[in-house]
């Protein structure tokens, strides 16, 4: 009986002394391994408009986004184009939209999804400029992206 | 007494692992969910075909650069669009658009005025959105977010009286377990209020 008395007393203690390292290697690795944020803005952040008929954009990994605001630089006014970390003109659009196309499998490309994302004070000319150049190179699906949300009076002042 | 001595486990990490997860939350909701106003924009066409329509099933809706509204001449509030647009869809004064050459028939599922001299059949009913150059995209969204609820609710309706479930609830059904006769139902809804939006070349 003694004997395996003794055995039980000699146990020690796990030392959990390399517990904090280990749970930094895994924040460190999570935090190098997520790649979420997509696009680094150039321009100042668009204010989304508020709408309560939305539907989620489905398929992620299909969806080329457009970014419309005004520029950082208070002093230049109108609406700016940001498009894969570079602001750029209407007329690059297409070019944009065939080099995501580039990126995907062919029979994906009909499936693929255009989200506007605009600022509510951008003016609707820049908006249906836009429109037509994606008409003309049949990007047809478009989002405009928008907040969910029912009070919709926050969208024109 | 042999039990005692089993060392305690250290619980100074705990702080650790409950950082670890707090910032693992904290990155991962920060992915936002991108929803908005889905739309499709008419197909590109090289022959301008000169479709003749009757100016009572069109329902002219224009915002000025000063995100003012006008439907059919009339100033109005965004507020008022869902149940002008409702009123006007919903109208069935008429027939129908003909379909294999059948002769097209009165709208059996409208719950309208029926007045002659608003839209003849939801499937002919255009809603028709001129915008300023200069109008808000904000007040742009909002018409549009506007003329959807109309649809929407439209459908819902019909939904709710034909299948005892609403157009949402359906769709949302249909992304859980996509089945035939889901699809047919979503169709069938779509097919009876369908979105006929026109844009025109804005006023510059």
């Amino acid at each position: 009986m003694s004997k395996f008395n003794k055995k039980k007393k000699g146990l020690a203690a796990i030392s959990t002394a390399s517990l904090p390292d280990i749970v930094f290697m895994l924040l460190f690795f999570f935090m190098v391994s997520t790649t979420m944020r997509e696009t680094d803005l150039l321009i100042k952040k668009p204010a989304l408009p508020v709408a309560s008929e939305v539907k989620k954009l489905e398929l992620k990994s299909l969806v080329s986004t457009i970014y419309i605001g005004k520029s950082k630089d208070a002093r230049i006014s109108g609406d700016k184009i940001q498009v894969n970390d570079k602001i750029v003109e209407v007329k690059d659009i297409p070019s944009f939209i065939y080099s995501e196309r580039a990126l995907r499998k062919e029979d994906e490309v009909k499936f693929m999804t255009t989200s506007i994302k605009a600022d509510k004070e951008a003016s609707v000319g820049t908006i249906l400029d836009i429109k037509e150049q994606l008409r003309d190179i049949n990007a047809l699906k478009i989002s405009f992206s928008t907040s969910r949300g029912n009070d919709l009076s926050s969208n024109y002042k | 007494m042999a039990r005692r001595d089993i060392g305690e486990i250290n619980a100074g990490s705990m702080a650790d692992i409950a950082f670890l997860l707090l910032i693992f939350f904290l990155v991962t909701t920060t992915m936002d969910v991108d929803s908005g106003i889905a739309r499709k924009l008419p197909e590109k066409t090289d022959v301008q075909s000169d479709v003749i329509v009757k100016e009572k099933n069109v329902l002219d809706i224009v915002v000025n650069r000063n995100n003012q509204l006008l439907v059919e001449n009339e100033f109005v509030k965004v507020t008022d669009i869902k149940r002008l647009a409702m009123k006007f869809i919903d109208n069935g004064g008429g027939l129908g658009t003909p379909i294999d050459n059948r002769p097209g028939e009165p709208c059996d599922y409208c719950e309208g005025a029926k007045d002659p001299n608003s839209s003849d059949h939801p499937s002919k009913a255009i809603i028709s959105l001129q915008s300023d150059r200069g109008t808000s995209y904000g007040m742009y969204i909002s018409v549009q977010n506007e003329i959807e609820a109309a649809y929407n609710e439209l459908r819902n309706r019909l939904a709710t009286k034909r299948y005892g479930r609403s157009y949402d609830a359906l769709l949302s059904d249909y992304k859980d377990n996509p089945s035939k006769s889901l699809q047919e139902k979503i169709d069938n809804l779509k097919d009876k209020y369908p979105q006929i939006i026109t844009e025109p070349e804005p006023i510059k």
